[in-house]
């Protein structure tokens, strides 16, 4: 062989080749380029015995679009492709597929360590209202990685957390809780919504289960909703008894072992057999395409929501009406060092900032851009800036408030991919009303 | 428009939508959006603090989805409905908005078998309990009630038997102790009106009659309105109680008092379910679901005159053992359906093929116009055969208390010309009584 | 299942369907570094028609205990035992890759005992690139990269799994890693590279025998299939377009399909 010579390197595709490609092949579906949307509900069995196959879980294919759908289909494999991961189950919303994790894995009477820096609608879901159907949780500050540790009971089924805390940009350490985790025998599930696999891939640094809102930075447009769960395909279900629904029979599917049939997708398979069929959250093929659509400039987005983040923390650390600044981009970050170990391809668009004057000059602020707009999400195209204490937090109680890390002057802003200097102009806009906020409150 | 009794005119008008706002378009407008500018930070605040009723975030609400919620509620009588991502989705949200771990509820055995797995197996585990009642005799329910009962669930027309559902029996037993009676109307829509006889809360798989079309897959809930949830404040705790998630908010009292009406279960599903569990609907369903909603009180018409008419046929076709269908019940049962059931009687009909499991099979993979797939309600007519398809997850013991015999066939009769359903049938079951030629398969 | 050969614990997947010696048996035997679980497209279809499916983990691999068998031969040697161990008398075979030097070893070796042979992506010989096999040996992940890129055609590389959301080469790579490479993946590929009796074996056997393979197969490209299955009396060949190595999930269906009636033919279930 003339190449002989040459170092052996496989040749699987890379990360912005499968944005655009994983998942999908244009020959088995017409010769389609772009990807189908199947809007339907139901599937045509060829006969009975094709049907009650399907039924059983013998062959693959699509059965009812609540279950599984071919749009929805390429999207979690792409999603698992750019994640390197082996598997994915598609949700109607970020908020469901956390839901659907922890319905996978866990069971009344069970227990979650779950960090303390979370999306607000997160910390409810956690808080109050798994405790209804009996599982309980106990809450620790992603700094604290022995408090990880300790907060593991025998009932414990798993960590979960957000690489970087949601607000105050806190990042946990995720190589060293996913080896308490696995010391312990549990997955760490990871909500890497903030980041997406182009900033982060948490499989490479121990996470076992990644949770994605694809509303965010991963559609991009502000346009769909949508969540996905990623398998790493790592963890060993059968190390322990923790598990036992993964492991013994399932009297819901004639006596399934999942992790004995299907080992490193053992949990997505339970989590759409049981988990999909059984509560229903399945994603609509428009809003899946949409995420797709989304996708595919991934690479490109991500670039400039990270390179307008670094300008506009430049911009706002030199800003005299700012207090302060958090972002792991800033040199003064608590985290600095871990960030560039986890994040190396940029620090994300997510950005904290004090403004002076408190309370008023922020909602002085906020009510005064024009350019940046004011709502509950993050992750749009365009910038959009809150201020959590009135608005997302504000189911909070005090307690609440302060546990999460929040104070009364903090801005949220979520940089888009706006011209940069038409983001500073504006917020000199809302800065300069914020000085004189009197004059601007009641408009 | 709501005040318009008709189906017809509700279909096509209900709710409070005329034009849209800023366009004056008439055709509702499809808002693919996940989130919504504020007006400044008061108003975000109260927003938030559902001091003021707004939107927020597509995860809790959408314009689109609205026309669609204000639209079914109207279509049902009721006050208010949330839409959900799947029926399934909004069986279990009729559920977890009311039980928690520890709790119970009676349950009618005749259900989907997807709801089977939810109740038996799925919610078990989150400590809430089903318990089963058969619904011949109503009394049933009342003798599985306990302390941590929180509410009675049935489908008004249900498979395998399509006994129709005891509606007003049942819910009165339940009033008498504020238990709410759920009613899943999936197969009813425009035919019967639960909330009329005194159910609480009616839940839609709106994929099926009423998105009609086979297209999307969508679920809500219709509250009422005609349930006191503060009646026996034990009785209801997630009424009751103060929700630490909402600065205290006791949903029975605190509703009511901010929007002046009696609407405390869809609220509580909107802003603690959708926010915590997730699973919306798509603005684009929504609309797909509008659409076929539109045409809703014309199919049903169709679709139940077809029935009909296959029925009449079946009975009279010697490869037939059995037709089930909900005015073939003999005595107090067989009344229900005219108690129930207004402008017809559905479109789902059972039959056993005689030569069992083999025949059955024949019958099913001889159809040429009806497609064989997991679903009922499209406008197209479907067949499906149960045993070994939408109940092979169950156990033989579960097979044979859900009524499903090897030979029965469960169909889901269109809105074609009757004489094609009729030939299509025909020609199907005189393939199924000849002897097969395939040696072993 | 678990049953003992030689004192160590073997397990089988049983494909969600209890054991029953009533029942014909056929044994599924992977690939290099896999195990049971590349079956699953296949294994649960035979389980709920009336055969004894058994998807066996060779010893020191998935869930098996023991050490990995050092030579095809061993190996070979090793499925005349799982049948007796499970209480039969006959089995029809099914190899992937590896697994086809495995079971054309056996069925040569005992005849009387193995009713069908079915061969995936099988060749008489399969000798290692040097490097390859040197980066297994040394248990250097790149092995397990290197294979899962030569063993995935199209449809493994771009996706388009058979079943909603699993993504091929990720969940082939988390397999072959589950256990030590060196000690999985080494062993067998030295074992591929020193079995030089292939050609010999096949001659020697007499019952029906099916060749499934794939155009773009890499590790045992067409020709090669073809030249073994010549040596077969009487072989049947089917031969899948656009499809690589791993055809077994890349092309479940059709695999499935052509094996059912290649099985139920020459060796009928137990009917209900």
């Amino acid at each position: 062989m003339s190449d002989k010579k040459k170092e052996l390197k496989p040749n699987t595709y890379k990360f912005d080749t499968l944005s655009l490609h994983a998942g999908y092949q244009p020959h088995k579906n017409a010769g389609s380029r772009q990807v189908p949307i199947y809007q339907t509900t139901s599937y045509l069995f060829d006969d009975v015995d094709h049907a009650a196959a399907l039924f059983n879980l013998e062959r693959g294919g699509h059965i009812y679009s609540r279950i599984s759908n071919p749009t929805v289909g390429v999207l979690e494999e792409r999603v698992a492709s750019l994640e390197g991961g082996t598997a994915a189950l598609a949700t109607s919303s970020g908020m469901s597929a956390i839901f659907l994790t922890v319905m996978t894995l866990c069971e009344a009477g069970d227990h979650l360590v779950v960090s303390s820096q979370l999306y607000g609608g997160t910390v409810n879901l956690f808080r109050l209202t798994l405790p209804k159907f009996g599982i309980k949780c106990t809450f620790v500050k992603p700094r604290d990685t022995e408090g990880f540790k300790k907060a593991i009971q025998k009932n414990t089924k798993g960590i979960f957390g957000e690489l970087v805390g949601n607000p105050g940009n806190e990042i946990m350490n995720m190589p060293e809780i996913a080896k308490i985790a696995h010391d312990a025998g549990i997955p760490l599930m990871v909500d890497a919504t903030y980041q997406t696999p182009y900033l982060c891939k948490p499989f490479e640094h121990g996470a076992d289960i990644v949770i994605h809102s694809l509303t965010k930075w991963m559609a991009g447009h502000g346009s769909s909703m949508a969540g996905i769960l990623v398998e790493g395909g790592k963890f060993d279900w059968m190390q322990n008894d923790k598990f036992p629904t993964m492991i013994k029979p399932y009297e819901g599917y004639h006596g399934l072992s999942f992790a004995e049939e299907f080992g490193p997708t053992a949990f997505t398979m339970k989590a759409r057999a049981e988990g999909m069929r059984d509560f229903g959250p399945c994603l609509s093929p428009q809003n899946a395409w949409n995420v797709l659509q989304g996708i595919e400039t991934l690479s490109v987005r991500m670039k400039k929501h990270c390179s307008n983040a670094e300008e506009m923390v430049k911009y706002l650390s030199n800003h005299e009406s700012v207090a302060w600044v958090s972002h792991p981009s800033a040199p003064n970050h608590p985290d600095a060092e871990l960030a560039n170990k986890l994040l190396p391809n940029g620090k994300g668009s997510m950005i904290a900032f004090g403004i002076k004057g408190g309370k008023d000059a922020g909602v002085a602020f906020i009510n005064n851009v024009k350019l940046a707009s004011h709502l509950a999400n993050v992750g749009d195209t365009r910038t959009l800036v809150i201020h959590p204490a009135s608005g997302t937090h504000s189911q909070m109680d005090e307690a609440t408030l302060k546990f999460a890390g929040l104070s009364h002057d903090m801005i949220r802003l979520s940089v888009g991919i706006e011209d940069i200097d038409d983001i500073k102009n504006d917020f000199e806009i809302g800065f300069r009303a914020a000085r004189k906020p009197r004059l601007v409150s009641n408009q | 428009m709501s005040k318009n009794k008709h189906p017809e005119t509700i279909a096509l008008h209900g709710g409070d939508y005329r034009s849209d706002p800023a366009t004056t378009a008439v055709a509702v407008p499809l808002y693919r959006t996940t989130s919504y500018q504020f007006n400044d930070t008061d108003h975000a605040a109260n927003l938030f603090a559902l001091k003021e009723f707004g939107n927020i975030y597509t995860r809790i609400m959408n314009p689109t989805n609205d026309v669609l919620e204000k639209r079914v509620a109207a279509l049902e009588g009721g006050l208010a409905a949330v839409t959900v991502g799947s029926g399934q989705a909004a069986s279990t949200f009729a559920i977890m908005n009311v039980c928690q771990s520890g709790d119970n509820f009676v349950s009618s055995t005749d259900l989907y078998g997807g709801t089977v797995n939810l109740f038996t197996h799925t919610l078990k585990k989150l400590g809430i309990e089903c318990r089963y009642a058969d619904p011949s005799d109503p009394s049933n329910f009342e003798k599985l009630i306990d302390d941590r009962t929180r509410c009675f669930y049935a489908e008004t027309l249900p498979n395998p038997y399509l006994r129709v559902f005891p509606i007003k029996e049942v819910s009165d037993i339940g009033r008498k102790y504020s238990i709410p009676l759920i009613m899943d109307n999936t197969a009813a829509p425009v035919i019967c009106k639960p909330l009329e006889h005194g159910a609480a809360v009616v839940v839609h798989s709106l994929t099926k009659f009423i998105g009609g079309h086979g297209t999307v897959i969508g679920g809500c809930l219709v509250d009422g309105g005609n349930f006191d949830w503060t009646k026996d404040p034990k009785r209801q705790p997630l009424f009751n109680e103060p929700d630490a998630s909402y600065g205290g908010a006791q949903w029975g009292v605190v509703v009511p008092q901010l929007t002046g009406a009696n609407v405390s279960y869809a609220v509580r599903a909107r802003v603690v379910l959708l926010r915590d569990l997730g699973a919306p609907l798509a603005p684009d369903n929504a609309w797909g679901i509008i659409q076929g909603l539109e045409t809703v009180p014309l199919r049903m018409k169709q679709h139940c005159s077809n029935a009909e008419k296959a029925v009449a046929f079946l009975q009279k076709h010697k490869n037939v053992d059995r037709v089930i269908y909900p005015t073939l019940h003999k005595g107090e049962i067989g009344e229900r359906s005219k108690k129930y059931m207004k402008g017809g009687n559905g479109a789902l009909i059972g039959i056993e093929v005689k030569g069992g499991v083999e025949a059955g099979k024949k019958f099913i993979e001889s159809l040429k116009m009806f497609y064989h797939v997991a679903n009922i309600g499209d406008a197209r007519s479907l067949a499906i055969h149960p045993a070994t398809t939408t109940h092979s997850q169950l156990t033989e013991e579960e097979l044979l208390a859900a009524g499903v015999t090897p030979g029965y066939v469960r169909l889901s009769i269109g809105i074609e010309h009757p004489d094609d359903i009729i030939a299509d049938l025909d020609q199907a079951l005189g393939a199924s009584g000849k002897p097969s030629l395939k040696a072993v398969s | 299942m678990k049953f003992k050969v030689n004192g160590h614990e073997v397990f089988a997947s049983t494909g969600g369907r209890p054991f029953d010696k009533k029942k014909p048996l056929i044994i599924f035997v992977h690939g290099s570094g896999l195990t049971h679980m590349t079956w699953v497209l296949q294994t649960r279809y035979f389980a709920f028609h009336g055969y004894n499916s058994l998807a066996v983990d060779l010893p020191g691999h998935g869930l098996s205990s023991g050490k990995s068998l050092k030579s095809i031969e061993e190996m070979a040697d090793w499925v005349s035992e799982v049948i007796d161990a499970v209480g039969h008398k006959k089995a029809s075979l099914v190899g992937h890759s590896q697994g086809c030097l495995v079971t054309v070893e056996c069925t040569s070796r005992y005849p009387n005992k193995i009713k069908t042979l079915s061969l995936m992506g099988g060749a008489g010989a399969i000798p290692m690139n040097p490097e390859l096999l040197s980066l297994a040996e040394n248990n250097d992940p790149k092995a397990v990269d290197l294979m899962m890129d030569w063993a995935h055609g199209p449809a493994g590389h771009f996706g388009g799994h058979p079943v909603p959301g699993l993504y091929h080469i990720n969940t082939g790579t988390m397999l072959a890693k589950s256990r030590t490479i060196q000690n999985t993946l080494g062993v067998d590929f030295r074992a591929c590279d020193n079995y030089k009796n292939g050609f010999e074996a096949a001659k020697k056997i007499k019952c029906p025998t099916l060749s499934i393979l794939a155009t773009d197969d890499k590790m045992c490209p067409v020709k090669e299939g073809k030249k073994l299955a010549a040596l077969i009396d009487g072989s049947q060949v089917d031969i899948i377009d656009n499809c690589g190595h791993m055809m077994l999930l890349e092309e479940a269906d059709r695999v499935l399909t052509v094996l059912k009636k290649f099985i139920t033919t020459n060796y009928p279930p137990l009917s209900s």
